[in-house]
């Protein structure tokens, strides 16, 4: 019951600002298309430098939560979804809104991500110190282990193909051995000027989330997307509240289940809103009335996107291990303050685990009520031209790369990784398993290091990593991730296949 | 064996510079000094070309499944985007200063991406009212609230 002890510190006048501005305006950059939570919270992050740890997570925290919430409006309003775990909630939102209940899909929205979050952040507040706990148990070989496991189980389960999401988790393991070595002081990699420090993580994450966004809208060219915001109607709150309890059932699954795939490494909300919906549809009565614009769908599937939000930060407070891309911008985010997640956040560090996970909570409540009265204006955000976005998106990163060490070659790693990245993605390579090698390289290089000099002192590096029964249960899990996500793949080929034939 | 189209050739190449690179890896950890220093990237680099080669056979023999490439109107499309984007970054940024370029690379990015008519001067005005407004905004937060010293500005 620590977290309450640091309940207070939310309401400060700077941190209660600051979760407000992150609330809103995760709001509208959520509803915003094409601007994801990832790349919201990647932007965002040059803005923390000059904040307290707790204060910056408490901004990037909001933010995340709030994108998620605010994907919803574009879903419903326009059919977009404004990010990929808002998907499911096409589906019904929209038929509602054309259906002329717009803004009771906004409030019903709103208010499912809210009890969904609320739950998801209360599982984190109790699992997180039991599993931070855990971790104390952990050696050099485990956290070696753990660190390839959270690049594996993303590079894996994340990608459309296991080879690539794999190579893409190697490139990014690769990347973040640039520069002068820890120990030896030896030059690795240095092609150029700007890679003597090695990569910047923040300009990296910037660069790898965003740039291949605004490369993306420019291949759409001169499209006018032809995108109108359906009109909403007034609505009374009390009646969404109550239509809220009369498909109690919906809103359990999505909670349930956008928390249990939340705390899972790599698989993200837009899993989570499909899983719900799905599930929330067998169990339900009216599965038929489900795609027409049932109420119960849109719960079953906000509700679980927002309840995943979390869950997934739960192995990266714990073991440093990110569960989704967005967790890994966070934990670069944690990074810069100097403060590795883990025993040391909660031991050393209480102050800023806790208050930024209480934030969140309170955050739930908060992007509940002004989702319900910014949801009109995120709308209309919703229809700016893609021109000006990826033009707002380019000067953002620019300006956002460079301040981090006022430095030209940030810059420039910035622009080369996005533009890299751009088109390993259109050939089937995915950024986040990139991003969790980069980020996770120098804990597994370290981790690897200093294990083998411990084996060189005692049993040899093959009894000393692949001895334990802790070491192979992680090596299982590597292993089974694997093989799990090869066997999907080769299943879901087959199936195509047959479809083809039948075509 | 199929055909080689033009989304296969795309896979080819790309997944060769990707063996490429990674067999530079490769090399570089395998014949670099201190050999203590390369221990990490030798495991990862390893990996890495075992994996990239297994790509880039695997597009050789056209059994690629994932990713579209790029067809010939998204390339351009993104083509005078991505140029002027470069030139903003790697050249006008340090050589202009940044918001002298980013005012240019804005107003010109906007300028030709905007569905809006060219011939409308409503829509022009739009543009420039739009980038004045976004550099403002820029200058608000990076000169005044973070306090980012940029390179110095050519005009100013």
């Amino acid at each position: 019951m620590e977290f309450i002890y640091y309940f207070g510190d939310v309401f400060t006048p700077i941190n209660f600002g600051l979760l407000l501005l992150g609330t809103i305006g995760g709001l509208i950059l959520g509803a915003t298309p094409g601007l994801s939570p990832t790349m919201a919270v990647a932007l965002l992050i040059p803005f923390t430098f000059q904040l307290e740890a707790a204060q910056g997570l408490i901004l990037l925290g909001a933010a995340y939560t709030s994108t998620v919430a605010g994907g919803a409006v574009s879903a419903i309003l326009l059919k977009i979804p404004g990010a990929p775990a808002n998907i499911a909630t096409t589906l019904d939102g929209h038929e509602m809104a054309l259906n002329g209940e717009g803004a009771k899909a906004l409030q019903l929205s709103f208010l499912s991500s809210a009890v969904g979050g609320v739950f998801g952040v209360l599982l984190l507040i109790f699992l997180t110190p039991v599993l931070a706990q855990w971790a104390l148990a952990f050696g050099p070989s485990h956290l070696f282990w753990l660190a390839i496991l959270g690049v594996t189980v993303i590079g894996s389960l994340d990608s459309k193909s296991v080879v690539k999401g794999l190579l893409s988790g190697c490139i990014g393991l690769w990347l973040a051995t640039i520069g002068f070595d820890d120990i030896m002081g030896a030059q690795r990699f240095i092609f150029h000027p700007s890679l003597g420090g090695g990569i910047n993580i923040i300009a990296a994450l910037i660069g790898l989330f965003a740039i291949p966004q605004v490369i993306t809208m420019f291949a759409k060219g001169r499209k006018n997307d032809g995108t109108e915001a359906i009109k909403v109607q007034k609505h009374p709150i009390k009646g969404a509240i109550s239509e809220l309890f009369r498909y109690k059932r919906a809103m359990g699954i999505g909670t349930l289940t956008g928390s249990i795939i939340g705390l899972i490494p790599g698989v993200g909300g837009q899993i989570a809103g499909l899983v719900a919906y799905d599930q929330s549809k067998k169990f339900s009565s009216d599965r038929d009335k489900y795609g027409t614009g049932h109420p119960e769908g849109l719960i079953a599937a906000e509700s679980a996107n927002n309840a995943m939000v979390g869950p997934s930060l739960v192995p990266l407070l714990t073991l440093s291990i990110p569960g989704s891309p967005t967790a890994a911008v966070l934990l670069g985010g944690l990074l810069i303050h100097g403060i590795f997640p883990g025993t040391d956040l909660f031991d050393n560090h209480p102050d800023v685990a806790w208050t930024f996970i209480n934030s969140m909570l309170i955050g739930q409540i908060l992007m509940c009520i002004f989702g319900l009265y910014v949801a009109g204006m995120a709308a209309r955000v919703a229809q700016v031209p893609q021109s000006m976005m990826a033009a707002i998106v380019l000067g953002l990163a620019v300006f956002g790369s460079y301040s981090v060490q006022s430095s030209m070659g940030d810059v420039y790693v910035m622009a080369s990784l996005g533009v890299m990245m751009y088109f390993l993605e259109r050939f089937g390579f995915s950024a986040a398993p990139l991003v969790l090698g980069l980020i996770l390289g120098p804990i597994a290089e370290s981790n690897f290091i200093q294990g083998s000099m411990i084996a060189t002192a005692t049993d040899g590096l093959a009894p000393y990593f692949f001895g334990g029964p802790l070491n192979l249960f992680l090596i299982a899990v590597v292993v089974l991730s694997v093989l799990y996500s090869a066997y999907m793949e080769l299943r879901s080929r087959r199936y195509i296949s047959k479809e083809d034939i039948v075509a | 064996m199929s055909v080689i189209n033009l989304p296969r050739l795309q896979h080819i190449i790309g997944s060769g510079v990707v063996a490429a690179v990674g067999a530079t890896v490769c090399y570089i950890s395998y014949t670099q000094t201190p050999s203590e220093a390369f221990l990490f990237p030798r495991l990862i680099a390893t990996v890495f070309v075992v994996l990239a080669l297994w790509t880039f056979v695997k597009a050789c023999l056209g059994w690629t499944k994932v990713g579209n490439g790029i067809s010939l109107t998204q390339f351009k499309n993104l083509a005078p985007g991505l140029i002027i984007a470069l030139i903003y970054i790697f050249w006008a940024a340090k050589g202009l200063g940044f918001y002298t370029a980013t005012t240019i690379a804005f107003f010109i990015l906007l300028s030709l991406y905007d569905p809006a008519p060219h011939t409308a001067v409503k829509s022009w005005v739009k543009r420039i009212i739009t980038t004045a407004c976004f550099m403002a905004v820029m200058y608000g937060l990076f000169a005044l609230l973070l306090k980012v010293y940029t390179p110095r500005e050519i005009f100013f």
